[in-house]
């Protein structure tokens, strides 16, 4: 098969909903239309099937309840129903919060708006691994703590939490415990019992379903969670979400959830052979190397290297045909590098240095391959560019030199 | 993020790329920026001493595609010039040619302050030759 660019090796961005989502959910746009909410009326009962059975499939992918998935426009959403939802729920038990560092905006910003209205907000620090660890957990909990919100796996690194330790010590300490799972459930084994999550954010867009539709699991017993929500209206979704259905985009949610459930056993292992190959591809040929985040404890698609002594931006340019992503301040809007490498104690060069590859579904071992071929081509190109790396090779210690630009 | 055809040009085809000796009393070296902001660079500028013009111009870069094709449009304009002219370089000429968007100015500046880093370190060594060749030309 003849190698068609550019490549896509993003997925964790976002991914191509897969052709058979797209199949499942085409009817809705134009024949089955209704709004579920519609009880009269055959159009509407058609329509209200549809959500039930992607409420079943989206249930079946983590071991809940169909009454315990809500439906939302996604992740970030979802994070902000149950981090807020939570906060004004039960701020009469106690005004602190705890989340880590390491967390996506949807999360740090909601809680930076709480702590606005007074909410207390502890923001636990990662290892060099990025990794938290379960006892840094427990010592953070007060008995004024209502609410912990750590992701599964991190968008940026793919580095995955014990999030069942962490369950563990929020269950036994009675503490609510939330868990942004959007780069984790359809791409790891997910089951909220084994985990002790009672809140999980997740996505249609990360896991070949569409986007602009998500979900947020609700616990309904041990313990029964109540959520006061943000948006006010018809009273869908349990009162807990307001808002005419996404039947169409709830129906791809729906069957995205289903092929991740019986694919995930067989497409990690693709990815993740897929993963090493590149991995393996470029550290076997280029020196200065770094895998940033836990070596094992991630996810089969992810691997955030830094390529030390050359700006990532420059070396997104130099592969143009392969589309990734970099930490480096260049690629940002806020022209800072990325929040999560520093908390990692990365250094800011080499955060400055990093891409993320996110493979996926899709990809190919010919893919790979010239993936390969690409990145050391572009690294040893620009490695003759760069200042530093001659200044390496000369012997001098970076560290020691007094930059002008200081 | 869009580039202009300009940079994507300096990027993939950058001119004057290399070193030239900084011991050379001759060569006025310019490193500025710091790894840690995610842009270097060393540029270099070798002076005819009868006639102040400069010869030749060479430049490494660790930064952005902007940041390259910012220094290396500044070695392609500085070679034939005075040194005089070459102060006369302003960031804002490396932008418009370049068509550089507002984030990628702080590159030009960057490209400007190298140039004047080389000139000073050229200077320096015209007063004191011996101890600049001591310093080794670090800017």
């Amino acid at each position: 098969m003849a190698l068609k660019l550019p490549i896509y090796m993003d997925y964790h961005a976002t991914t191509p909903c897969d052709p058979r989502v797209f199949e499942a959910m085409r009817p809705y746009f134009t024949e089955i239309f209704g709004n579920a909410a519609s009880r009269n009326h055959q159009f509407g009962w058609e329509a209200e099937e549809a959500v039930e059975n992607a409420r079943k499939q989206a249930a079946g992918l983590i071991a809940a309840s169909p009454k315990e998935i809500v439906f939302t426009s996604g992740a970030t959403e979802s994070d902000n129903l149950a981090i807020k939802g939570v906060a004004e729920m039960y701020y009469e038990r106690g005004d602190h919060i705890i989340t880590a560092v390491t967390e996506h905006k949807a999360v740090l910003d909601s809680c930076k708006k709480l702590e606005k209205r007074g909410f207390k907000v502890t923001y636990l620090p990662v290892g060099s691994d990025g990794l938290i660890s379960p006892d840094d957990v427990r010592n953070a909990i007060t008995d004024k703590t209502i609410l912990l919100t750590i992701m599964m796996a991190n968008n940026e690194i793919g580095v995955i939490q014990p999030i069942s330790e962490i369950g563990k010590v929020c269950k036994e300490k009675g503490v609510i415990f939330h868990t942004d799972a959007t780069q984790a459930i359809g791409k790891i084994p997910f089951n909220v019992n084994d985990l002790n999550v009672d809140l999980a954010s997740f996505s249609g867009h990360k896991i070949y379903g569409p986007k602009g539709v998500g979900g947020l699991y609700v616990r309904r017993k041990n313990p029964r969670v109540v959520l006061v929500p943000i948006m006010d209206g018809g009273g869908h979704e349990r009162g807990m979400r307001s808002g005419t259905l996404n039947v169409t985009g709830i129906v791809g949610l729906g069957k995205a959830c289903e092929l991740a459930k019986g694919e995930m056993p067989t497409e990690n292992e693709r990815v993740f052979a897929l993963r090493e190959k590149l991995r393996k591809g470029i550290m076997d040929e280029i020196p200065d190397v770094y895998v940033n985040g836990h070596s094992t404890e991630r996810l089969p698609g992810n691997l955030n290297m830094s390529f030390a002594y050359v700006e990532g931006e420059s070396l997104l340019m130099g592969m143009n045909d392969i589309a990734v992503s970099s930490g480096s301040a260049c690629t940002s809007a806020s022209l800072e590098p990325s929040y999560v490498l520093k908390a990692l104690g990365v250094g800011e060069e080499l955060a400055h240095s990093s891409i993320r590859f996110g493979l996926g579904r899709f990809n190919t071992e010919e893919e790979v391959d010239y993936t390969i071929g690409r990145v050391n081509e572009a690294v040893n190109r620009l490695r003759e560019l760069s200042p530093l790396w001659e200044m390496v090779q000369e012997g001098i210690d970076l560290s020691k030199v007094q930059w002008a630009g200081e | 993020m869009a580039y202009s055809d300009k940079v994507v040009d300096h990027y993939n085809n950058p001119r004057n790329v290399g070193s030239l000796d900084k011991k050379d009393p001759s060569v006025g070296t310019g490193l500025v920026g710091a790894p840690e902001c995610g842009d270097v660079m060393k540029l270099q500028i070798k002076i005819n001493p009868e006639t102040q013009i400069i010869e030749d111009a060479k430049f490494k870069t660790f930064g952005c595609g902007s940041a390259i094709a910012s220094s290396s449009l500044a070695t392609e304009w500085l070679k034939g010039r005075t040194v005089d002219d070459a102060l006369a370089i302003k960031n804002t000429a490396i932008v418009k040619e370049l068509n550089l968007p507002p984030v990628k100015i702080h590159c030009s500046v960057l490209a400007e302050d190298a140039i004047r880093a080389a000139v000073h370190d050229y200077q320096n060594k015209q007063i004191e030759p011996k101890k600049a060749e001591e310093a080794g030309g670090n800017a």
